[in-house]
């Protein structure tokens, strides 16, 4: 696939933890709307892809362009906001705040932004029923199961309508059926909203969700589809 | 698994005797199904025919069992399409692509990309079956599950091969 009309375009990354290299020259770009899964094994730098393109990490060489701007070039403040308000993010576990309920967890990155908190709780509101938990919106986090968890992460990730959502193994923890609902009601969700997704997974049952795949072996991504 | 393509593809690395081709074939591929002589030899004489193989001496004295075979261009030509060739993905496809990973790497061949054009084949048909699970009702789902899981097992042999080539390579060359 082409990068012209892409939303994120990342070009020969490189970055290097020490004398090795996680990312050797990686390429990758991702259309509005589209869901594209990250996978390889271990250590290949699939991780470590998905902070760089999320501007999370610094690459040591290459550029991210997201929506025709580069973010290195960007103050770390815009940056920020950027993360904030056009990225959603998703990850294995330990992403909800304890000491919040279930509600104001999905509130919260709308909260951040400077919604006022009936219109924020609203909208949260709407997301919980819409992942199909709003039976655990004045539960704690610590309260709810991993399955139930996660589709609240999930909602909280979207509830600023981001125009990309990265999804680091997001299922990792989940049961067969847990983690295929989610995925189901993640890659729904994104559709409609006509999020780009950047889901990092080792399961090819996860990645089967996706529109396409990219592989990351040595520090290099390599698109699949051309492959076949 | 095919047996022509796959004596064609140990005929690369030189001319051999029938007899020959199939100690070679039962050592690396045969395992606990030998192949029987009348196999080898009705499998010559259809490769012969096709122009894939040619008689490259005859022993005095000897039957057609006594005949070498040579492989012509149009059999190396051959063999190069079948690796190229991603499988149907189904199960228990292990021995059709074990033997073609095997002779990837005796030929000289890339294993790697042969390897992920099978992976990307597989998830090709994986992510059809998500799609049609999505929108079934519980008895297709269960099914489409079952061929999932299978295919799931088959991708991660491709994954695991694929990060031991290089032991491979060197034990095959061995």
């Amino acid at each position: 696939m082409t990068p012209a009309g892409s939303l994120l375009v990342a070009s020969a990354l490189r970055k290097s933890y020490g004398p090795t290299p996680a990312l050797d020259g990686a390429d990758f770009s991702i259309h509005p709307a589209e869901v594209v899964a990250v996978m390889g094994p271990s250590g290949s730098g699939k991780s470590t892809l998905l902070h760089c393109l999320a501007g999370i990490v610094q690459p040591d060489s290459g550029t991210v362009r997201y929506d025709g701007r580069e973010l290195s070039s960007l103050p770390d403040r815009e940056r920020s906001a950027l993360r904030r308000g056009e990225f959603g993010f998703v990850f294995q576990f330990g992403q909800l705040v304890p000491e919040l309920t279930c509600l104001e967890n999905v509130a919260l990155p709308l909260r951040l932004s400077g919604t006022g908190r009936k219109a924020a709780e609203a909208r949260a509101a709407e997301w919980l029923e819409r992942l199909e938990v709003d039976t655990v919106r004045a539960k704690r986090p610590g309260e709810v199961s991993g399955g139930q968890g996660q589709r609240v992460a999930v909602a909280r990730s979207l509830v600023t309508r981001p125009r990309v959502l990265f999804a680091d193994e997001p299922t990792g923890a989940l049961d067969s059926l847990n983690g295929e609902r989610v995925m189901q009601l993640l890659t729904d969700a994104a559709r409609d909203t006509r999020a780009a997704v950047v889901l990092v997974t080792h399961e090819a049952r996860v990645a089967a969700y996706s529109d396409r795949e990219v592989v990351v072996r040595d520090g290099k991504a390599r698109d699949m589809a051309g492959a076949a | 698994m095919s047996i022509g393509h796959t004596l064609l593809g140990l005929l690369e690395s030189g001319p051999r005797h029938g007899y020959d081709l199939k100690r070679a074939f039962d050592e690396r591929f045969g395992h606990d199904r030998p192949l029987h002589y009348g196999q080898v030899y009705s499998t010559m004489s259809r490769l012969l025919k096709n122009g894939l193989v040619e008689v490259d001496g005859i022993e005095a004295g000897g039957g057609p069992e006594r005949k070498r075979y040579a492989i012509t261009d149009a059999g190396i030509t051959d063999v190069a399409q079948w690796l190229a060739q991603p499988e149907k993905p189904e199960p228990y496809l292990q021995s059709t692509l074990y033997t073609k990973v095997v002779l990837a790497l005796l030929t000289g061949r890339n294993a790697a990309d042969l390897l992920d054009t099978q992976r990307a084949e597989h998830l090709r048909l994986m992510r059809e079956l998500t799609q049609r699970k999505r929108g079934g009702d519980l008895a297709d789902q269960l099914i489409c599950d079952h061929a999932l899981f299978h295919l799931e097992a088959d991708l991660r042999w491709l994954e695991l091969t694929a990060a031991r080539l290089d032991q491979l390579g060197k034990a095959v060359r061995a």
